[in-house]
């Protein structure tokens, strides 16, 4: 049975989206292609250990995953995990948009 | 605070009505397909249970915060608490804000629910995302706008 997705599940997504660092991480991040960190790290004023550290966050979230080649540890985004959470809020704003339908026609309707 | 999700809406009835259908938890029943067991007092928990049949029939609770007649009230939640094989007590609660106010020919009525998390601008573009089905590169230059604008 597939159970309907709660708020739980998408704090880790969004705690890990509140951080510019991070943000600009994911922007780098490509689906298909892995990236090493160095190419990641970029111009970004960050330690290595700090990106290291920032790009297992995203993977913790859902948001990335890493792929071993060779003694490197490289680097891929996950796209569904975002999708999925605003999916989640949608699923929400919807719910409220009938709700107030319902409530048009309880006040209208007498 | 920034908000989560906000809607508003205009109804042709005056503002009492309106009131009356937020704030007496009976007419609330009514309208938001949910059996409420006591009345909305600030400062204390209404027990509900669902009573659409797309729903199971599970036990929740609001905790009210604030009934100010004749136009704001707010309630604490677990927002989507509707499965009643699920233990929710440890999801966290957002806050709903309901504000009416008298139009010229009827009621506005604004509802925003905040508290996804204290992350709630991520939350609004994750919101902006939904619906792409074009993939990781369209996302990615969401979120480069993003950027670019604030």
């Amino acid at each position: 049975m597939k159970t309907e997705a709660t708020t739980a599940q998408f704090i880790d997504v969004f705690a890990a989206l509140a951080d510019a660092n991070r943000q600009a991480l994911l922007l780098k991040l490509d689906a298909s292609q892995s990236r090493s960190i160095t190419e990641l790290a970029g111009d970004l004023p960050l330690t290595r250990q700090g990106v290291t550290k920032h790009l297992r966050a995203l993977e913790r979230a859902g948001l990335a995953r890493s792929a071993r080649s060779g003694r490197e540890t490289r680097f891929l985004a996950e796209p569904g995990a975002l999708r999925e959470a605003a999916g989640y809020l949608e699923r929400i704003s919807g719910q409220w948009d009938q709700a107030l339908e319902r409530l048009r026609q309880h006040v209208e309707d007498q | 605070m920034t908000d989560a999700i906000k809607k508003v809406i205009e109804l042709r009835a005056p503002i009492d009505r309106v009131w009356r259908a937020i704030s007496d938890s009976t007419e609330f029943s009514q309208w938001f397909q949910a059996d409420f067991e006591s009345p909305f007092v600030a400062g204390s928990r209404s027990y509900a249970t669902m009573n659409s049949q797309s729903c199971g029939r599970v036990r929740w609770f609001i905790e009210v915060v604030a009934v100010e007649a004749p136009n704001r009230l707010v309630f604490r939640w677990q927002p989507s608490a509707d499965d009643p094989t699920l233990d929710y007590s440890s999801e966290p609660m957002t806050t709903v804000e309901f504000t009416l106010r008298p139009t010229d020919t009827g009621t506005e009525v604004t509802i925003v629910e905040s508290g996804f998390d204290a992350l709630v601008d991520p939350a609004r573009r994750a919101a902006a995302f939904a619906g792409n089905t074009k993939g990781w590169a369209f996302q990615a230059d969401n979120l480069v706008r993003y950027f670019d604008e604030n």
